[in-house]
């Protein structure tokens, strides 16, 4: 079980009180899970994604928090500011929104594996970490000659999948998607969520954190959701129970505004939003 | 909504980036008419030539070839005056609110600087009378807002903005590039409504190009679908949504993350 206890994260301001970005966040995450973390932009899921990945902002000030991974020691956040350096890639790893952005443009994708295999792993040769990033790829359905390729020359589908495998090539005890496929179109965002039910459906990934602000996407993947206003999570619970029987008023609302194409759903958000446009007015 | 003519027809317009062998036709020949105070949402993935269609359609981009006509005047042949008066008649609102902005200005000054493009604005009093009619317009108090700058108002505040400086010029045709992508879902709905009750009350066509099928669904009353350049579907949208043609519009439909699912549609194996 992965046990994070009251992470408390705030973003120092040099005029007036700091604002909570993220406020007593707890949750248990057992092997096999996915937690799809939901809200609206400036909720702190983000941050607090930041946060559990060691990659905070240097403004950013983790008051509290603490993480036990199983049987590994209690990390405590505030002190690392994060999790210790030698986890990652092998025991936590990021998933970001945009692939295009953490691979070097001049580069081969190959550079990029060895760069991450080599350095968290000791005593592998580079052939090894090509060999086994090329034996993963096929093994998931994807052509190993995207390893020879510069990131540019890759679809941002494809990229942002190969982005994945890659940053799971350690096995990692949890992986943390932020917004992964909000830059993708709605084929490639199915690409990528079926790439990683097969990556958890193998035990490559043991469990996940999956950001979205996409509330239709996330019941596609997560067994365990968590709405987070504000800074806090309002709401917790298993997938099914959270979107079928939401308990705070303003799940509902992140519900009821989904628009998908079906005549119910047009009628469902114009019902319900007619009722709101008087409180809506700022 | 209104029958009869057309007033925005558009005919193989072209347009085309580079040149020989690095030529990428990214609106290839695209032909549709739209009538007043209709909705149309031009649907595409990146790269479709959506934004490139609208670019082209505000005059901010020459077309390669084709033709655009508003009423009875060819858009691509005017010049002075006439020009000027083509862009007040068709306005456009972006993706990004910040963006559209100067940081530096408030959202009364930029609606002041709109106002020198309206023909006789009349006294100071009726200028700022219009100004407040348009803010009204849009759900957002003048008082409120008026001295305010972009950085102090919230993306969807910023958004309602750009629509009001829009309808301050009294446009025939709205054209709104991914303006509510960058919104969230609560206030998306705020901001399609909005456009729904615009398009009732001035009796405008908007044109509303998203990447987002069930958006378009959900405001539209034709649906026009782009895939790589072209336009492969033209239809009403509910006919489109019930019984799509085109293999592309199909894959979009089947694709939509769809609400409790539960893996089923989209398994593992």
């Amino acid at each position: 079980m992965l046990e994070i206890r009251n992470v408390n994260a705030q973003y120092e301001s040099r005029y007036g009180a700091p604002n909570w970005t993220v406020r007593n966040v707890s949750f248990d995450l057992g092997p096999g899970e996915v937690l799809g973390i939901a809200g609206e932009s400036g909720c702190g899921k983000s941050t607090l994604a930041a946060v559990l990945s060691s990659n905070a902002a240097p403004s950013l000030n983790i008051k509290s928090g603490t993480l036990q991974m199983e049987d590994k020691p209690l990390v405590d956040l505030s002190v690392h500011r994060g999790v210790p350096p030698d986890w990652r890639g092998t025991v936590v790893s990021l998933l970001p929104q945009r692939a295009l952005n953490a691979l070097n443009p001049t580069a081969r994708i190959s550079n990029f594996v060895t760069d991450v295999v080599m350095e968290h792993t000791s005593g592998i040769t580079k052939s090894q970490a090509l060999e086994l990033a090329a034996k993963r790829l096929v093994e998931l359905g994807l052509p190993a000659d995207v390893l020879r390729s510069y990131p540019h020359q890759l679809s941002g589908g494809m990229r942002q999948r190969v982005v994945t495998v890659i940053s799971t090539l350690l096995n990692p005890d949890l992986l943390i998607a932020d917004e992964p496929t909000s830059a993708l179109d709605v084929s490639s965002q199915k690409a990528l969520i079926l790439l990683l039910k097969q990556m958890m459906a193998e035990n490559l990934i043991t469990r996940t954190i999956f950001i979205s602000h996409d509330l239709a996407l996330l019941s596609n993947i997560a067994t365990h959701l968590a709405i987070m206003y504000k800074g806090e999570i309002i709401e917790q619970g298993t997938a099914q129970s959270v979107i079928e029987n939401p308990q705070q008023e303003y799940t509902q609302r992140l519900l009821n505004s989904l628009l998908e194409p079906t005549t119910e759903a047009r009628d469902r958000v114009l019902h319900t939003h007619r009722a709101m446009t008087t409180e809506a007015a700022p | 909504m209104s029958q009869g003519t057309p007033l925005l027809s558009v005919s193989n317009l072209t347009k085309v980036f580079g040149s020989g062998s690095h030529a990428n036709r990214a609106v290839d020949d695209v032909t549709f008419s739209a009538r007043q105070g209709e909705i149309i949402a031009i649907v595409g993935e990146s790269g479709s030539g959506k934004s490139t269609l609208a670019r082209m359609l505000l005059r901010l981009s020459q077309p390669t070839s084709g033709s655009i006509q508003l009423g009875e005047l060819d858009a691509l042949k005017l010049k002075g005056a006439a020009q000027k008066q083509y862009w007040r008649d068709v306005q456009g609102i972006f993706q990004n609110p910040v963006a559209s902005f100067n940081q530096f200005y408030s959202v009364g000054r930029v609606l002041q600087k709109t106002m020198r493009l309206v023909e006789n604005p009349g006294s100071r009093a009726e200028q700022r009378a219009r100004m407040d009619d348009v803010l009204n317009a849009v759900d957002l108090n003048p008082r409120e807002v008026f001295q305010k700058a972009p950085h102090e108002l919230s993306g969807g505040q910023l958004q309602r903005a750009m629509i009001a400086r829009a309808l301050l010029v009294d446009p025939k045709v709205l054209v709104a590039d991914e303006s509510t992508s960058a919104l969230d879902a609560s206030l998306r709905v705020t901001v399609l409504n909005k456009l729904v009750d615009l398009r009732e009350q001035r009796n405008m066509t908007i044109l509303f190009i998203t990447h987002d099928i069930g958006q378009a669904y959900y405001i539209s009353d034709r649906i026009f679908v782009m895939y790589k350049g072209q336009m492969v579907e033209q239809g009403i949208t509910a006919d489109i949504l019930q019984n799509p043609q085109h293999e592309y519009t199909q894959r979009l439909l089947a694709d939509v993350p769809r609400l409790g699912d539960w893996g089923t549609k989209i398994s593992a194996d």
